[in-house]
């Protein structure tokens, strides 16, 4: 059929920030089933712990330092994790190849204390189905946490060459911010459930 | 209640539900106790409702294609403002209908429960635990000496209410005997109870009702519905061990289940024979049928279970045991003699 | 972000000339690799529907088979193993393989042209998922023909499927295809959901999205919060069954109603999946074949989405059985009556529309009316099932049996045969035979309620699921051998289809790019559309475009002609706000699922398999997303 010409959107960018990039609403969709997950895992391990005589079932409580260890380090890492976005946003080369580099390494820290976070729970994941389920809710967060700081090793390196000037390349730092966000804030409610639940009962 | 009695009774009911296929045993619009006839009401209703519903929408779409008038002008049409209102109207008022129909089918339901829900009575307990594929019977009394388990077929007394213990021993089954009362699933683990009672006697089928491996088809039960005296009578029996056999070869077979592989997993009261994984074989002669519900028990069906287990019910947990042919007549005159 | 010298705007070019242009840059060469590599939604959604057939094909086979073996008592054909396998196969693949698949990737095929835009949002996630699925599919049918099926049912219940009872590796391959399937389907999700917020046409307000679009929305918001439910509950089942954890094991704090609320929790809202998108299907078909604007769009949009709401809210309608305390349990029955009332709101709003309709009484509609009257039938026994009372009767019997039945082929088989036949045109440019179409839907009507009309009635003579054979005595087996005759109808129907659509690919009347005068975008694009679906994006003013706008379309001008790119616009009002590169054809999706294929593969096998798995699948995703230089990288 005939068209007509009734607008004209030449002038518009060739990317956009936030809400206004595809990646931005990607991510947050991924956000969104994760966090499925997670409330569903944390469901099963609440249903198992209200069927259990006690909890923890037949083992010592779960050490907490190594957990609270991570917790202080994700929280720590969150306010370069805010200024980064906001270079990425002003797409200022040397400060975010600064926060990119930052993150990683605060990012790989809490990947090494989470090797003994695993022992610290005083408990094997085949021992009864409190050491199945707090093996699993530790597991999915590292599954998380390792792919977010392998994405963030591959950001920087990219920053670091020429095609990281491109404009979408900086909307992609931003976006590994907000996710990085959600990493964080996703670990706080499960290590509540790990290390503070079972002293409560 | 002699093994010939029951058998004949079984096959009565057998051929008179071949020839009538919507009632009769293992039908849930067969009912034979209160409960089942609640069910069963609550059933008609629902479908006299639902049939009217589709026979409705169904009419609207006759009504449609009547009115029809085919067109292949370009411009499609937009309904004017008071058609809209109207079909508006319509359509909200047969959506509040929709929803008061539901609210009384949702209000039936829960009367239905409430008015099936017994309180839970201690005339007779018997715990029934699934295995695969058979239904373990252990019949309970305050006094252990009153307790006795059997396997596969179940007696009640008529009119009274009976306490069923479902648990399982392997995998999920589910006891299911619809023409006296809705299924309850035995989970392993967990302990589920149903009070049933029979308001007539009778013979009623019942199914395994949740898949549970190979022989799921092959894991019925019967229900003997009895008056009181003829149950306790039958109850009493039970509590006796078996006979002691006098033929030669009754004890030949004897000694063949005693001393051999029989014994390992079942066991006969009164004798060594002490088994726990398979079926209390103690009053086996009365039962009607094999294998829960497989084959009928007679001689020749006997034997041939025994000769191949696996070849009337693939993948029963039950071995072939070798032996020679006279061994096994005298097996099988033995277990036919086990009244 | 600067402009250079040599770009090139469309409004330099006129219609021919940028048609030819976009056509080159958007295309897909006819070659192996530009198979292997494209990232058109249309290769990859046709391919899909294409794949999912085949499924359809395989699962039918083995519903044929148990059939057979069904029709009389006592019957021999097959033995308890296999009869097992072939229901679980039957099941898994008809859920998993079939139902959910196609209803999605009509989606992807069609959501893009009907918002008006060129290609899905994440289009090499889409390629991705497609690889992943078919490779999941393939596993599963691979284990069945080597003996290794599953066969504890499509649902997989434990400790049945467990490690103590569930034998070799046959529940591993049932529980990994799960994580392929819901890879695969989750990655689309969040394409339909990222394309349907930001990247409709210009003027596609809220109140102009095409039903079958908002159906599609629903759709993908459900799994996405259902679908890890289901990651959640088969990861738990491999990792019983392969590294000693007790999740469902009674004996160490485990428990098996954990599986059975995680399942459901992920396999009530499934239904939905494979429902509502059918339901969009009958929302896109009906104005076009009654010429009439569908009457009640809000409330038909507000139904879906209360649908999808709902749906959440019924797993336990599914355990009624197991013994969960009855007050519970009755919260379950009125919420599971309650999702009848949007369902019953479309079903009005659609005889509404129809009501004063200038019906054309093609086939598609044909299939809609068959529709109307085969899903109210399995509603209303789910109405009947969603008591408690009569579930403790009909649960686990063939009257759930045929209720299911009714509500997935009558309620999802219909409408998806339906929108085949209206959409043949617009994917091939050729028209379905319209008198095998007649033959098609008669010979379905007949097969289907022959087959599963009477197993309402054997449900109610006592006859339980999923068992391989009955007794004669129990007087099954006229209604059974009827049923099987009815199934061999339908069948027959299904060959009218496939002769029909092989003799139109051939020799069918051409159609034009509108052959139906309907209303909606994908019906501007050409048949089949061109790479680009659209060279000019159009600008929308009404909910059905093509009827305001019959002689010319309002379009936008000022897109690249030189690279690919799509126009990003805002959520609620679509306007215009980003010119956004689209991503070029690469080979990197197909590697990167079939280096977390063989992962997965390998980890029923052994644990360790995921940690090695992990460096090849983050080396594949690196070279997926490392940029390569071209124009499309580097705005």
């Amino acid at each position: 059929m005939r068209t007509a010409i009734v607008r004209d959107v030449s002038g518009l960018p060739h990317h956009g920030f936030g809400p206004r990039a595809l990646t931005w609403w990607g991510t947050l969709s991924f956000m969104s089933l994760e966090t499925s997950g997670f409330v569903l895992a944390a469901g099963a391990y609440l249903y198992l712990m209200t069927r259990a005589p006690k909890w923890p079932l037949n083992a010592p409580l779960p050490d907490h330092w190594p957990g609270t260890i991570v917790a202080l380090l994700l929280l720590a890492s969150m306010p370069l994790n805010l200024l980064l976005s906001r270079w990425a946003h002003a797409e200022e080369m040397k400060k975010v190849r600064f926060g990119l580099v930052g993150m990683c390494i605060l990012g790989i820290l809490p990947l090494i204390v989470r090797i003994f976070e695993f022992p610290s729970l005083n408990i094997r994941w085949d021992s009864n189905a409190y050491g199945s389920v707090m093996w699993f809710l530790l597991g999915l967060h590292t599954a998380h946490l390792i792919t977010d700081v392998g994405d963030t090793l591959v950001l920087t390196a990219l920053m670091f060459t020429r095609h990281g000037y491109a404009g979408r390349r900086f909307s992609d730092v931003s976006d590994n911010c907000f996710y990085w966000d959600f990493v964080v804030l996703a670990w706080l409610p499960i290590y509540a459930l790990l290390y503070w639940v079972p002293r409560l009962t | 209640m002699t093994a010939g009695r029951i058998r004949s009774v079984v096959q009565l009911a057998t051929c008179s539900s071949a020839l009538q296929a919507c009632s009769g045993w293992q039908s849930a619009l067969d009912p034979h106790s209160q409960t089942a006839a609640h069910l069963a009401g609550l059933f008609w209703f629902f479908t006299a409702i639902c049939a009217i519903v589709w026979v409705l929408v169904v009419a609207a779409l006759i009504m449609v294609l009547r009115r029809r008038r085919e067109s292949e002008s370009v411009l499609p049409g937009d309904d004017f403002p008071h058609q809209q209102r109207r079909k508006a109207i319509i359509v909200g008022s047969l959506t509040a209908i929709t929803a008061i129909i539901l609210t009384v089918l949702t209000y039936m339901s829960f009367y239905a429960t409430r008015e099936i829900t017994w309180p839970r009575k201690h005339v007779l307990t018997v715990k029934v635990t699934g295995q695969q594929w058979w239904w373990q019977l252990d019949y309970q009394n305050q006094d252990p000496s009153q307790s006795f388990g059997t396997a596969n077929e179940l007696h009640i007394p008529v009119g009274q209410p009976v306490t069923v213990d479902l648990e399982a021993a392997d995998v999920i089954h589910s006891f299911w005997v619809p023409n006296l009362i809705g299924k309850q699933d035995m989970i392993p683990g967990r302990k589920n109870v149903l009070t049933l009672r029979a308001d007539k006697p009778g013979l009623y089928r019942g199914q395994c009702a949740e898949f549970c491996g190979l022989q799921h088809a092959h894991m019925s039960m019967f229900v003997f519905a009895e008056p009181p005296a003829a149950f306790e009578a039958w109850r009493r029996h039970q509590l006796e061990p078996a006979a002691t056999p006098g033929a030669p070869q009754r004890i030949t077979g004897m000694n063949i289940f005693v001393h051999g592989a029989c014994a390992t997993c079942h066991a006969v009261g009164g004798t060594d024979a002490d088994g726990q994984t398979g079926p209390n074989l103690t009053h086996f002669a009365q039962r009607a049928t094999i294998a829960a519900g497989t084959l009928r028990n007679t001689p020749a069906n006997l034997s041939r279970w025994l000769a191949d287990p696996q070849a009337v019910k693939p993948g029963t947990n039950m071995p072939q045991v070798p032996m020679s042919p006279a061994d096994r007549q005298a097996l099988v005159a033995y277990l036919e003699g086990l009244k | 972000m600067t402009k250079c010298a040599s770009e090139i705007r469309d409004t330099a070019l006129d219609d021919g000339a940028l048609s030819a242009r976009l056509a080159h840059i958007w295309g897909t060469p006819k070659t192996f690799w530009g198979f292997m590599t494209t990232v058109d939604h249309k290769e990859i959604g046709r391919r899909y529907i294409v794949t999912a057939l085949f499924f359809l094909l395989l699962g039918g086979l083995a519903a044929v088979v148990m059939r057979l073996q069904l029709g009389s008592p006592d019957n021999k054909l097959v033995g308890p193993d296999l009869y097992n396998q072939l229901f679980t196969m039957h099941g898994s693949t008809m859920m998993f393989l079939f139902a959910v698949p196609i209803m999605e990737t009509i989606a992807v095929y069609l959501v893009p042209l009907m918002i008006g835009t060129r290609n899905v949002a994440f289009p090499r996630l889409n390629a991705f998922s497609y690889w992943v699925y078919l490779f999941g599919g393939l596993m599963l049918w691979a284990a069945f023909f080597v003996n290794t099926g599953p066969d504890a049912g499509w649902f997989s219940y434990v400790p049945l499927a467990g490690p103590q009872y569930g034998i070799g590796k046959r529940s591993d391959f049932w529980a990994q295809m799960i994580t392929y399937t819901e890879l695969s389907g989750l990655a689309v999700a969040v394409e339909i959901i990222v394309t349907v917020f930001k990247m409709r046409a210009p003027g596609m307000t809220l109140d102009r999205i095409p039903l079958f679009v908002w159906a599609a929305l629903v759709t993908a918001f459900m799994i996405l919060f259902a679908m890890p439910a289901v990651m959640v509950s088969s990861t738990m089942l491999i990792l019983d069954r392969l590294v000693g954890t007790h999740f469902f094991n009674w004996a160490e704090g485990g428990d098996s109603l954990l599986w059975q609320h995680l399942f459901w929790f992920f396999g009530h809202p499934e239904v939905y999946f494979i429902f509502i998108p059918a339901t969009g299907i009958v929302s896109a078909i009906i104005p076009a074949f009654t010429r009439r604007r569908m009457f009640g769009y809000v409330a038909l949009v507000l139904s879906l989405i209360g649908t999808g709401f709902l749906a959440f809210g019924l797993w336990v309608h599914h355990m009624f059985v197991t013994g969960l305390p009855r007050l519970g349990e009755s919260f379950f029955t009125a919420s599971s009556m309650a999702v009848a009332i949007p369902s019953g709101i479309q079903i009005f709003c659609w005889i509404a529309t129809l009501w004063d309709g200038k019906l054309r009484l093609r086939t598609p509609l044909l299939f809609v009316f068959g529709f109307i009257v085969n899903f109210v039938i399995g509603g209303l026994s789910g109405v009947m099932v969603a008591s408690v009372p009569i579930d403790t009767q009909v649960h686990d019997t063939y009257f759930v049996v045929a209720h299911f039945h009714y509500v997935l082929i009558g309620g999802a088989v219909f409408p998806l045969l339906g929108g085949i036949y209206y959409w043949f045109p617009k994917f091939y440019g050729r028209m379905l035979n319209e008198r095998l179409g007649r033959w098609n839907f008669w010979l379905a009507m007949i097969g289907f309620n022959l087959a599963f009309f009477p197993m309402h009635i054997l449900g109610l003579m006592g006859m339980p699921r999923r068992v391989y054979t009955y007794p004669a005595e129990m007087g099954w087996g006229g209604l059974n051998l009827l049923s099987t005759v009815g199934a061999s109808i339908f069948v027959l129907s299904f060959l009218v289809l496939v002769l029909n659509i092989i003799r139109s690919l051939r020799s069918g009347e051409i159609a034009g790019d509108n052959p139906w005068d309907a209303g909606t975008l994908e019906w501007a694009a050409t048949s089949p559309p061109e790479p680009q679906n659209f060279s000019r994006i159009p600008v929308v003013t009404d909910r059905e475009p093509l009827w305001q706008n019959p002689e010319t379309l309002p379009v936008i001008g000022g897109m690249h002609a030189d690279r690919r790119e799509i126009l990003v616009s805002t959520l609620v009002e679509a306007t215009p706000e980003v010119l956004e590169s689209s991503p070029q054809a690469t080979i990197w999706p197909f590697i990167a699922a079939m280096v977390t294929s063989v992962t997965l593969l390998a980890s029923i096998f052994t644990p360790w398999a995921i940690v090695w798995g992990a460096l090849p699948v983050g080396i594949a995703l690196t070279g997926w997303f490392w940029p390569g230089g071209e124009k499309e990288d580097e705005s």
